[in-house]
């Protein structure tokens, strides 16, 4: 223990906790509601708040808040338009789903003392091999076997294929993988680097002395590091969105 | 003390793994199942919301819009065009007001030539008879005269042969005095 702050306040990875609040099990399985699910739950509630009261309203000309709710719908559309076509837009509420469920979480995630429920891989896991087995299950059914042309792009000579089918297919089974972990550790990294920066500070002016000088430049450090995880927290719902959309377009369009 | 800090810091993470604790939530186990649990119920119901209520407003509201722009720009359009042909309408209509105008004139200006020749012919006519009936009357006044004239000179003239002691028939005398005149 240190003297002067208790190892909570310090500790950069305690803000991942999992604290259960309504402990309860079906079947042997804990599925206690955790400040996890709590946090998740808030984010979904207010995305559901903020576009059903924008929505409800359904002006000709629209009040502020209906005309943010329209630009996040036109940027989401204008998103699944430009990456997978006319047709990806049957997986538009699919990908606006995604990208509100992903960009509220993060930025609640910004609100101190709340839990991010992104920098938990298990969350980001589901949430890339639903991507996955949408992109796998539409694919098929849509294309049947030509899905697997996706593997084989047209056009090299035969002989390369032995080189550029494996390399497809390892490169296709790495977009869950690669999807999921760089939500989770963009959130996980951001988070941890602005708990020890905060902490430092905190740190150093209870050490006292000398160290008290350097304390600003640890807060101006962590200030700007807020200003860099608010844009992290918004970009990386962009981006799982966006690549989201590249991967339904394969499905949508093996062939190239 | 600040190196303090950061080895107790280290030491922390150490201590939860010496004491067998899992040193990193997210990579614990226990509530995996909860969270995929809570992931699946909550993504569910805002994925329903979304799609089944809120989206289709949206965009409702988003189509609406953008028929009822076409629809004020088609509108204002078509009053643009109806007021082109109004005013191409009117500026006929001035055109038609112009020729007709000019023709009125024109007519009632030829209407008046006409009349004041006609009035001057009449005033011409009438002065040629006033004239004429003026020359007869004098002409015929000189013919009385005349006549009165010869008279006297007859008389003058059976005056005079009196005097000469000569005497003379009436018609010896009227024939030597229209002898003289001619």
């Amino acid at each position: 223990m240190n003297l002067f702050m208790p190892s909570v306040a310090l500790d950069p990875i305690h803000q991942f906790k999992i604290t259960k609040w309504l402990d309860f099990s079906v079947g042997g399985i804990d599925l206690s509601f955790t400040n996890a699910s709590g946090f998740m739950a808030l984010g979904v509630i207010l995305t559901i708040a903020f576009f059903g009261f924008a929505a409800s309203k359904g002006q000709l000309v629209p009040t502020r808040l209906q005309s943010l709710a329209e630009i996040g719908y036109g940027f989401v559309a204008d998103m699944v338009r430009g990456a997978a076509g006319e047709e990806g837009l049957k997986f538009f509420p699919f990908v606006f789903t995604l990208f509100f469920f992903i960009f509220f979480a993060n930025m609640i995630g910004m609100v101190p003392y709340a839990f991010t429920t992104t920098s938990h891989i298990i969350v980001t896991a589901a949430l890339a091999l639903l991507v996955i087995s949408i992109v796998i299950g539409y694919g098929f059914y849509k294309n049947g076997f030509k899905f697997l042309k996706l593997f084989a792009p047209s056009g090299a000579p035969f002989i390369i294929y032995f080189l550029l089918v494996p390399i497809e297919i390892i490169s296709f089974f790495a977009r869950p993988l690669t999807l999921s972990l760089r939500l989770f550790a963009n959130m996980l990294a951001g988070h941890i680097m602005l708990k020890l920066f905060a902490g430092f500070t905190v740190a150093l002016i209870a050490a006292g002395g000398a160290y008290v000088v350097i304390a600003p430049f640890a807060f101006a450090m962590g200030v700007a590091l807020n200003a860099l995880e608010l844009l992290v927290a918004g970009l990386q719902a962009y981006v799982f969105a966006i690549l989201t959309c590249v991967y339904l377009n394969d499905a949508l369009h093996p062939a190239h | 003390m600040l190196i303090a800090f950061l080895a107790e810091t280290a030491a922390h993470g150490a201590e939860h793994g010496a004491a067998g604790k899992p040193p990193f939530p997210p990579f614990e186990t226990w509530h995996m199942p909860s969270q995929l649990f809570w992931l699946a119920v909550l993504f569910s119901i805002l994925y329903l919301t979304m799609s089944r209520v809120i989206l289709p407003k949206l965009s409702d509201t988003l189509e609406k819009r953008s028929d009822r722009i076409a629809s004020d720009l088609d509108q204002a359009a078509r009053l643009n065009d109806q007021a082109t042909e109004a005013q191409q309408a009117l500026e006929l209509r001035i055109a038609q007001a112009k020729a007709k105008a000019r023709e009125t004139s024109d007519k009632a200006r030829g209407k008046m030539d006409a009349e004041m020749a006609a009035e001057t012919a009449r005033v011409d006519a009438e002065l040629e008879k006033k004239l004429a009936a003026a020359d007869t009357r004098i002409s015929s006044l000189r013919a009385d005269a005349m006549k009165n004239v010869e008279q006297i000179a007859v008389d003058a003239a059976d005056v005079i042969v009196g005097r000469f002691g000569v005497s003379a028939s009436k018609a010896e005398l009227k024939k030597a005095v229209t002898t003289a005149m001619e």
